[in-house]
């Protein structure tokens, strides 16, 4: 019976099927924004995705990035805070910022029909291009982020984050949190937002995104409106390389839990990098594929001392973190911690399997399909596409760049890049009892 | 495996209008199977709902649905323990479950083609689980470990915990999703074998499929893998309705923190057991005026006007198959005390029982509940979450369909009348987390008994 069972799943396997990617436009507004478009339309609705070269790597005091994002909705020359959140609700509207370490990101979500596409990308335009900062805002935001800054103060994962960073990248802007300190945020003033905004919001250092219910030509319209409402300024300068970690170095932070939150890793990938198929494959089966990958299975499967225990890599615009991450009950997190190090020094030195390549390489070819299945899931692939300027068939030769990747590139890749001797680790936690 | 309470509180905030039709079967052993096409992308979401989750359970076994979807992965007669995952990978597909009060509910995302795989495995799990004693007892340090991520060492999740347990005295809502820290160190793999075999049966069952497919073509694969499966004699659901509330009540939780934390809840209605059909979405319009975007009231008068919070919400569950809680929660802004929110938050339920809400707030929660209902069609995974709730719970999917319109028809004078109705001190239970300071607490003694095994 089992040998049957199995037979006839493994038949299925064969049967792969193509699956083709969005047709992706692209090209440049008078003002020298890149804009990329699908058109969509089988539901009545536009997704827009305006990102900025602005997030908190450019930020001259820690927590100005984020501020400036969240000010833009707080009043224009014309609305108020109340005026723009009635104009966006009242056709159903959905607006957001968002600002991490490369990216500050803007989306609109609204309906493609009737009376709600004017008015909601009218309020966006105004938003994005004529914010007027309004003091009250100001003071109640820096009091909200004093808050999360709390906040983050009871929470072990959030504690480890925050240290993982500054011993990963030190002195490089990418080590500071997006909100910052309770010292910086106390040091920002509205002048340091208005320089921030007249620096980086501009035409050239944006680009723009558009998936939905839309022509090309409605498209085009659309995006010089966006574009031509912003200086055309000039592209944020290239940042510092990320220095690799000399030497190994482990940070304890105690705090009344009652598990130790870990984190391990070192300076990983950039969007572009040339090992980035490898490292990606290669991280597939030790700690990114979830409850089948080498990680979890020593970690969860084989030894139950975590619910979660992962590894991933985040490639920014330079070296984003390899991180390795669990939780477990205080009186094990030095056993849990030996583990996840003997499996990642295992894995350098011996590399995967062809069976364990085989099966990661089906499930991220096989996978593909997926992750291009919804309109805000193609917008935030285009937008990864446009802010680290990837080739237009990135999508379309993903999969067969994954086939090709061999055990020997692995294993080389591994060697090369990834150091189990010279990593961060952080540990959150109680003392065991 | 996650008890996915976030999403669901989500999901119900904002169900949805369908423009594909569903497909609706029954087969001859009970399962219930619902299919809706969607051919925007090459893909097929497969869920499978069982009727059972922590509202099943009783005391000494809480949280055994929920360990019993992590062990649903252990192994079957055919299967060896977390080959259903490699399966599932190997062929490019993502697969998890979620335990709620409610539901238990398995899932799987693939390639369009791929469907019969994931029939075939759910099929050999709903009636060949091998509960293994070994893989148990690992499982349960596995679910301690999860338990002491998501609440033991989260003081909100502590606090909603504390709350659900005083607001619902003999309502089964009065346990945890993931079980008390001592039922979990406990369970017998006999506890399991005996849940598994009363629960999992086609008749106890629906089958949710959402993507580019053809009903009748899927009808005829889940004749091919469910039809063979016997059904059970499942078990009567005891009633258990809340005993009336008789009086306020309210509960302090010390925990090591730094913000303080409020949460009120109202004993209220849901669709299931409504004696007026449209209480429930009058409490859905009313938690959108109080708390649906920025220009709600709490956002516009507490947040922006006051300043007294630093964030507040508003949740209604109307689609719960009990009597539920309609839920405010609030952290205080800099400067201000759990008791200045507090008063804050009864003036604004004191405005809306006294005066009616007005027709522009009421058309902006229409509008926004119309464009979401458009937006949620964005997810094939989220049509099929709808479609498998509203069934599970005890409710017709075509409430999918029909929602909009029921949100449509509510008056201000029906919002002001369940204002006035539910929103009684004799019904409510107030909640506040009491910060100790974590640079100087003790360290906590791991909850549970590490050496009981």
């Amino acid at each position: 019976m089992l040998v049957k069972f199995i037979a006839l799943i493994a038949g299925l396997l064969l049967a792969t099927s193509a699956v083709a990617s969005p047709q992706i436009e692209n090209w440049q507004t008078k003002n020298g924004t890149q804009v990329y478009f699908v058109e969509a339309k089988q539901l009545p609705m536009l997704d827009i995705r305006l990102v900025f070269d602005a997030g908190a790597a450019r930020d001259p005091k820690g927590g100005v990035a984020l501020l400036t994002s969240s000010m833009l909705n707080q009043g224009t020359k014309n609305k108020d805070t109340d005026a723009i959140a009635t104009a966006f609700d009242d056709v159903g509207a959905e607006f957001k910022s968002e600002s991490e370490r490369d990216m500050a990101v803007f989306s609109l979500r609204t309906l493609s029909k009737g009376d709600a596409l004017q008015p909601a990308i009218d309020t966006f335009v105004e938003v994005i291009s004529q914010p007027s900062f309004p003091e009250d805002s100001f003071a109640r935001l820096i009091n909200q982020m004093k808050t999360s800054l709390q906040g983050e103060r009871q929470s072990p994962s959030a504690m480890a984050d925050r240290a993982f960073y500054q011993q990963l990248f030190a002195n490089h802007p990418y080590a500071a949190m997006p909100i910052g300190t309770e010292t910086s945020v106390n040091e920002i003033n509205i002048a340091d937002l208005e320089q921030f905004y007249k620096q980086y919001y501009v035409a050239s250092n944006a680009v723009l995104v558009i998936v939905g219910d839309a022509d090309k030509n409605q498209a085009k319209a659309l995006a010089e409106t966006i574009s031509a409402s912003l200086p055309a300024g000039t592209k944020a300068a290239a940042l510092p390389k990320v220095a690799p970690l000399e030497t190994a170095q482990e940070v304890r932070l105690p705090y009344p839990s009652s598990q130790t939150t870990i984190l391990m890793g070192q300076p990983g990938l950039t969007r572009d990098d040339a090992d980035f198929f490898p490292l990606y494959v290669g991280n597939h089966i030790l700690g990114g594929g979830g409850l089948v990958s080498i990680i979890s299975d020593e970690i969860r499967e084989k030894r139950g001392l975590s619910y979660s225990a992962y590894s991933f890599f985040r490639p920014m615009r330079e070296a984003g973190p390899y991180q390795f991450g669990l939780q477990t009950r205080n009186d094990q997190a030095e056993l849990a911690l030996e583990v996840l190090q003997q499996t990642l020094v295992d894995f350098v030195e011996q590399g995967p399997t062809a069976e364990q390549l085989v099966a990661a390489q089906k499930n991220i070819t096989g996978g593909f399909a997926l992750r291009l299945d919804s309109n805000s899931k193609i917008a935030d692939y285009l937008a990864m596409i446009g802010f680290y300027n990837l080739p237009l068939n990135h999508l379309e030769t993903f999969n067969e760049r994954v086939d090709a990747v061999t055990i020997e590139q692995i294993k080389a890749a591994y060697k090369k890049r990834v150091h189990p001797q010279k990593m961060v680790t952080i540990l959150v936690g109680g003392e065991a009892e | 495996m996650h008890n996915l309470k976030k999403l669901v509180w989500a999901l119900l905030i904002v169900p949805v209008i369908g423009f594909a039709q569903v497909s609706e079967y029954q087969l001859e052993n009970g399962l219930k199977l619902l299919v809706k096409p969607d051919n925007r992308a090459p893909v097929v979401v497969s869920q499978i709902w069982y009727k059972v989750g922590s509202s099943y359970e009783h005391n000494g076994i809480t949280g055994i649905s929920h360990i019993l979807e992590h062990m649903m992965f252990k192994g079957t007669e055919n299967l060896g323990p977390n080959e259903f995952s490699q399966i599932i990978a190997e062929n490019g597909g993502s697969q998890n479950a979620f335990t709620g009060r409610d539901y238990t509910a398995y899932f799987q995302t693939l390639e369009k083609d791929r469907l019969e795989i994931s029939f075939r495995l759910e099929a050999e799990r709903m009636r060949k689980l091998i509960i293994d004693d070994a893989e148990l007892l690992k499982e349960r340090e596995v679910v301690a470990e999860e338990r002491r991520m998501r609440t033991d060492d989260n003081p909100r999740s502590l606090l909603r915990e504390a709350m659900n347990a005083m607001a619902f005295m003999n309502s089964p809502y009065h346990h945890p999703v993931i079980g008390w820290m001592n039922d979990i160190n406990h369970y017998d793999p006999e506890d399991l074998r005996e849940w598994y075999q009363m629960w999992y049966a086609p008749n106890n069952a629906t089958v949710v499929v959402v993507g580019d497919v053809e009903p009748d073509e899927v009808y005829q694969l889940a004749q091919q893998y469910f039809g063979p499966l016997a059904p059970e004699q499942l078990a009567t659901v005891k009633p258990q309705v809340e005993v009336p509330q008789r009086g306020l009540r309210t509960l302090q939780l010390k925990a090591p923190a730094e913000l303080p934390y409020l949460m009120m809840g109202w004993k209220v209605p849901v669709v299931t057991t409504a004696e007026e059909e449209w209480e429930p979405y009058a409490l859905d319009v009313l938690a959108g005026i109080l708390d649906g975007g920025a220009s709600s009231r709490f956002s516009r008068e507490l947040v922006r006007g006051q300043q007294v919070a630093a964030g507040v919400s508003a949740y209604n569950s109307a689609f719960s198959r009990l009597d539920d809680i309609f839920t405010i929660a609030a952290t205080p802004a800099q400067g201000k005390t759990v008791e200045d929110v507090k008063q804050a938050v009864f003036a604004q339920i004191d405005k809306v029982k006294t005066e009616p809400v007005t027709e522009t707030e009421l058309q902006r929660v229409k509008t926004q509940v119309i464009a979401s209902s458009v937006y949620q069609l964005d997810s094939v995974f989220y049509q099929a979450m709808q479609l498998g709730m509203l069934e599970t719970v005890g409710l017709d999917w075509r409430l999918v369909d029909s929602y909009p319109d029921k949100i449509s028809a509510i008056t201000a004078e029906q919002v002001q009348q369940v204002a006035e109705k539910y929103f009684i001190e004799d019904g409510l239970t107030i909640a506040e987390l009491i910060p100790v300071a974590t640079d100087n607490a003790p360290p906590r003694p791991t909850s549970g008994d590490p050496h009981a095994r």
